[in-house]
């Protein structure tokens, strides 16, 4: 019997010697190439400093003058998302079943898959595009986009619980001879249920922030007022409304935080 | 009665689980099948109900087939036979009368399930059944709170409320202590003789299934080698049951075969 081995290394992470030095020195010579090729120009950085102190001197202090259009503002934003938080869960849980595995028979499934994997290719900005496009600008267009925007969220979050479930109670439902539905009510949702509303909540939040940004491109809310009030030049009011946006999503997220955590 | 007449079961290309295999149970008897794990006995019994689909052969529960009903009318006949679960099977999330109803969704309609307005007379039932086996004072409770025993009793209501014509318990007794586990078994063996239901119990527990039931099926690898009153079960039958592997079998079979 010979003697134990004293030295040890970890296994590289790619086994072929030549493969691995390949990858390192395309992937540093990819960088390279980059940082060599893009554009920039520093006279423009340079420029670009003074314009945002311009903004930023411009900003201070915040004006809370036109509060009557920022409140409007942030209440249809609320209200874009409550709207769409409603709508996209309601047609969230459909989908979920359609796109869980164990219960949905498979042309189903890949319908339902295929539906949540459409909501979640596109960013929610071009998504609220399309919808500007195609019902006009204002809250409708937002609403619209962040329903689709809740589908591939709650959706897929939910179908993913849907595939976890103890399969022993649909059994148990199904041996007693139940038909779909109740099997669906009696096995399935009380299983789901603390994940589904923990969802709906992190959904509302979610579509509140989200809300701010597709108003940007014409979708309502106060996205828009935010933009218009860039468009002219109005940098202390745009202050004031990025401040009330980041105190409302920060309330927001403590209150959904709490819920969340009540319901385990 | 509950005939099956040259039952196969095959999962995939693989050798079969059930080997054609016969077995009959009359009347109100207490059967317990006995077997290593691997040897069959959880399929037979899921065949019995379809949640196992069988390959060939016949089931056929007082007059009727079962292996070739579908949709309502496969429904109609799993209401006919209860079901009890090693692992219990219970809504967790939901309270005992709700659980002991569910055992009656085959019955009312999906609306009445979801309004939980559950008929009279299934809720006087519901009471008379957990009052026999002690848990009546549990209906409002949540049924992840109950201990392993309770929730057994829970599983067992839940069946008997189907009105089922035969009731089939998969190792009832595996996931409770020694003590728990034989209430369990008396209860299943008391409620049979009340009830006059046929009962067929998979069990490991060799003293139990002699104890409690009135007939012994021992099943080795897809097939019934002992057929017979507890008595007659003596350590030669015992040693033929559970010796071997499945992989000895198998190359038997093999050998037999060729």
């Amino acid at each position: 019997m010979s003697a134990a081995r004293d030295t040890w290394s970890k296994p590289p992470f790619i086994a072929n010697p030549v493969l691995r030095w390949a990858v390192y020195l395309g992937a540093i010579a990819y960088f390279g190439w980059v940082g060599l090729t893009m554009p920039i120009d520093w006279n423009r950085v340079a420029e670009g400093i003074v314009r945002a102190g311009r903004i930023f001197g411009g900003a201070f202090p915040p004006s809370f003058e036109r509060s009557g259009l920022l409140i409007d503002g942030f209440l249809e934003s609320l209200k874009i998302a409550v709207l769409a938080t409603a709508g996209g869960v309601l047609l969230s849980i459909p989908i979920a079943f359609m796109s869980a595995r164990n219960v949905a028979p498979l042309p189903i499934f890949y319908l339902g898959r295929a539906i949540i994997i459409i909501a979640r290719s596109f960013h929610p900005v071009i998504v609220a595009i399309l919808f500007v496009k195609a019902v006009g600008f204002g809250p409708f267009a937002g609403v619209l986009t962040l329903i689709v925007y809740s589908i591939g969220f709650v959706a897929k979050m939910l179908a993913e619980r849907i595939e976890e479930i103890d399969f022993g109670q649909v059994e148990a439902m199904r041996a007693a001879g139940a038909p779909y539905l109740s099997t669906l009510v009696y096995a399935i949702f009380p299983q789901i249920m603390p994940r589904q509303i923990g969802l709906t909540i992190y959904q509302l939040d979610s579509n509140l922030r989200a809300s701010a940004v597709v108003g940007i491109v014409g979708a309502g809310g106060i996205g828009a007022t935010l933009a218009n009030a860039f468009g002219r030049y109005d940098y202390d009011f745009a202050l004031a409304i990025t401040i009330v946006i980041v105190g409302a999503i920060l309330l927001s997220e403590a209150v959904s935080g709490a819920i969340r955590k009540r319901i385990q | 009665m509950l005939k099956i007449t040259d039952l196969v079961k095959r999962y995939g290309s693989g050798d079969p689980v059930l080997k054609n295999l016969d077995l009959t149970i009359e009347g109100e008897s207490v059967v317990s099948i006995i077997g290593s794990s691997g040897a069959g006995k959880s399929t037979l019994l899921r065949c019995i109900n379809r949640l196992v689909e069988p390959t060939s052969g016949s089931i056929n529960l007082n007059g009727t087939e079962l292996t070739s009903l579908r949709g309502k009318n496969l429904r109609a006949a799993r209401r006919k036979i209860g079901m009890v679960f090693q692992s219990f099977n219970l809504v967790d999330r939901l309270t005992v009368m709700e659980n002991v109803q569910s055992g009656r969704l085959g019955y009312i309609s999906t609306w009445a399930a979801v309004t939980r307005r559950y008929p009279k007379k299934d809720i006087r039932r519901a009471f008379e059944l957990m009052e026999r086996v002690g848990i009546a004072h549990y209906a409002n409770t949540r049924a992840d709170q109950l201990s392993g025993g309770e929730r057994q009793r829970v599983g067992v209501v839940r069946a008997l409320m189907q009105d089922p014509d035969i009731l089939l318990a998969d190792e009832p007794t595996a996931s409770l202590d020694p003590k728990t586990s034989e209430q369990i078994m008396g209860l299943l063996r008391d409620l049979a003789g009340e009830l006059k239901l046929p009962v067929v119990i998979n069990i490991h527990n060799v003293t139990e299934a002699k104890e409690y039931t009135d007939r012994i099926v021992g099943m080795r690898y897809g097939r019934i080698i002992f057929d017979d009153k507890p008595a007659q079960l003596d350590q030669a039958a015992m040693d033929e049951i559970y010796a071997g592997s499945p992989h000895a079998d198998r190359t038997d079979d093999m050998a037999a075969a060729s």
